[in-house]
């Protein structure tokens, strides 16, 4: 019965896809709006080569429309597919190059933002004193947008690449301070108890019984994470400049290469998609049924 | 006063001593219980019987070391209780398995607390020999989501004996569980002691449950205030088993005994009403069971009618 609701469920997905592909084929076929060359005048054809549209037909019907048909996208996505680790300069690298640097951006601030949040997020979860305490500052800090962050960065880091990673920093530490401490603070009273009895050291309590209860919880915490990293990364890229997945769409933006920017947003959803599944496996590895 | 005397007479003779335990939360305006005296003898085991909110866990956890008493002390082998130890095993009511952890690890987790310098092979070995002790050596290398009720409290009670404490505290540790289940453990349990000569305070709710296991039965009576009111003495031979336990006519004395006690005089004795030095009683000697008292007994005043009431229906 699963099996075949899987079945019909990628039947499903395909006809989707197929669907949107066709309305995208039709909405892209040159339509009649071009214009005979022979009725107008020299200045006429001049303007609307000024207005983006080009009435001798070079480039064919795509050109006309502006957005890119499904041929078009097909070959611009083999092309990067194909080379995606060419470096001819600051300003045309590879797909595959630009993702490298966006990737590596994230998992430096990730991974400084765990190495902060984690333990932390113990020290909080444990004491209720520090968690009233850093409630307040938590609070305020929390819904700051990561982004409104990078003009004191920049001024007070004077580099924009480590600024980059700090906004990742920061906009990656909430979920996993919040979610450690509360996994931390809701670890069983009984696990607990049994650790006492045992005259178990704090720190076996807190690698043997706090965190693989917690682990669960904190897991979660890193998967939302990184799901707003990944959110962030683009929009700090687009900022910064210089390099990353987010600078190359701002790039191909300036260039008007539709079919680059709609590559590389797929390509976004797709890198997305893959961090998210590896961090839905870590958390299934980590999940204990009671 | 002849209570003093008796209390400084038996304290060398006995292993665990508590003496005026009082624990009254904050906010509450009379402690849960006060003047708790009894004691408890080497290789004795004792059940403690009373009505929820009559602060019996509390005493559990206090001789646990889990929590402190308003007043009094606790004494064990001459010295007083302060805090945890692993001279004194507890097993939870609700089993407080670590569920990411298999049978094996679980067990090992406290063979490790007590005897860090052990190998890996040594701790293996004890491990499967109490794992094989609770009859769980075919699901040692279960977690325990794939087992039964009845496993994981053996599980749980494999891993208080592990440790081999000088005294094993059992909070409830049947309550959870059906009554075929039950029967089966107490007879493992009942075996384990019997083998191991171990000292147990244990809490139930089961009257049948107390007769079985214990050589003295201690009697709460109602919190507020609530006391160690009486204790009794379970008279009958310690080979005694479950087959034939109903068999023994000291039996229903000794049920109808505990089951008046907790349906009639346990709630007038709240208060503080009870005796600070409970009375040792042997209803189970009593040699004409059906005499004048049983007319103060309203509720059983036939053994048939005592033979079907549980406790938990009462209670």
């Amino acid at each position: 019965m699963t099996k075949t609701l899987g079945f019909r469920a990628g039947l499903l997905s395909l006809l989707l896809l197929l669907l949107i592909l066709g309305v995208w084929h039709l909405a892209t076929l040159s339509g009649p709006a071009a214009a005979p060359v022979l009725n107008m005048t020299p200045e006429e054809i001049e303007y609307a080569k000024l207005l983006g549209k080009d009435p001798t037909g070079e480039g064919g019907g795509a050109a006309k429309s502006g957005f890119p048909g499904l041929g078009e996208m097909a070959s611009v996505s083999w092309q990067h597919l194909a080379q995606p680790f060419y470096d001819n300069g600051p300003n045309d690298k590879g797909v595959g190059i630009q993702l490298g640097h966006s990737l590596g951006r994230v998992a430096l601030g990730f991974v400084l933002a765990a190495l902060v949040a984690i333990p932390l997020g113990f020290v909080i979860g444990m004491s209720p004193l520090i968690y009233r305490a850093l409630d307040p500052f938590i609070q305020v800090l929390k819904p700051i947008s990561p982004l409104a962050w990078m003009p004191l960065a920049l001024y007070t880091i004077k580099d924009s690449h480590i600024s980059g990673i700090f906004v990742i920093f920061i906009c990656s530490i909430w979920p996993m301070l919040l979610n450690t401490a509360f996994g931390v603070a809701s670890v069983r009273r009984e696990w607990l108890n049994v650790a006492k009895t045992l005259e178990v050291s704090p720190l076996r309590k807190a690698f043997e019984v706090i965190l693989p209860a917690a682990a669960p919880t904190i897991l979660t915490g890193m998967r939302i994470s990184m799901g707003i990293a990944w959110l962030v990364i683009v929009a700090a890229e687009m900022l910064v400049g210089g390099t990353g997945i987010g600078y190359f769409v701002w790039n191909e933006w300036n260039n008007l290469s539709l079919p680059n920017v709609i590559f590389a947003i797929l390509l976004i959803g797709v890198v997305g998609m893959l961090l998210d599944l590896m961090f839905a496996r870590l958390q299934k590895a980590v999940t204990y049924v009671d | 006063m002849s209570t003093e005397a008796r209390s400084t007479e038996t304290r060398s003779t006995e292993f665990l001593k508590i003496e005026g335990l009082a624990k009254t939360y904050p906010g509450a305006a009379e402690p849960v219980f006060d003047s708790v005296n009894f004691g408890i003898a080497r290789g004795e085991f004792v059940c403690i019987i009373g009505h929820s909110g009559c602060g019996k866990t509390t005493i559990l956890n206090v001789l646990a070391g889990l929590e402190s008493a308003s007043s009094g002390h606790v004494f064990m082998g001459q010295r007083e209780i302060a805090g945890p130890s692993l001279d004194r095993g507890v097993v939870f009511q609700g089993h407080a398995l670590m569920p990411w952890l298999s049978v094996r690890k679980n067990i090992a987790f406290a063979v490790r607390s007590k005897w860090p310098q052990w190998s890996r092979a040594q701790v293996d070995e004890h491990v499967e020999k109490y794992v094989a002790l609770v009859g769980l050596a075919s699901a040692i290398d279960k977690k325990p989501s794939a087992l039964s009720g009845g496993m994981k409290q053996r599980v749980g009670i494999a891993r208080a004996f592990a440790i081999q404490p000088r005294m094993l505290l059992l909070d409830e540790p049947f309550g959870a569980l059906d009554a075929l289940t039950r029967g089966t453990i107490q007879d493992e349990l009942l075996r384990i002691c019997a083998e191991t000569h171990q000292t147990v305070f244990m809490i139930t709710h089961d009257v049948d449950e107390a007769i079985l296991l214990a050589d003295r039965i201690l009697l709460m009576s109602n919190g507020p205030q609530a006391r160690v009111a009486e204790v009794v003495k379970n008279t009958m031979s310690r080979d005694r088993q479950r087959a034939n336990l109903h068999h023994d006519p000291q039996y229903y004395r000794i049920r109808n005994h505990l089951v008046d006690f907790l349906m009639a005089r346990s709630k007038d004795l709240s208060h503080g009403r009870a005796p600070a030095q409970p009375l040792e009683v042997s209803p189970g000697l009593d040699s004409e069971p059906d005499a004048g008292p049983s007319g103060a007994r309203p509720d059983t005043g036939l053994d048939g009618r005592a033979k079907i009431v549980p406790l938990r229906h009462v209670a």
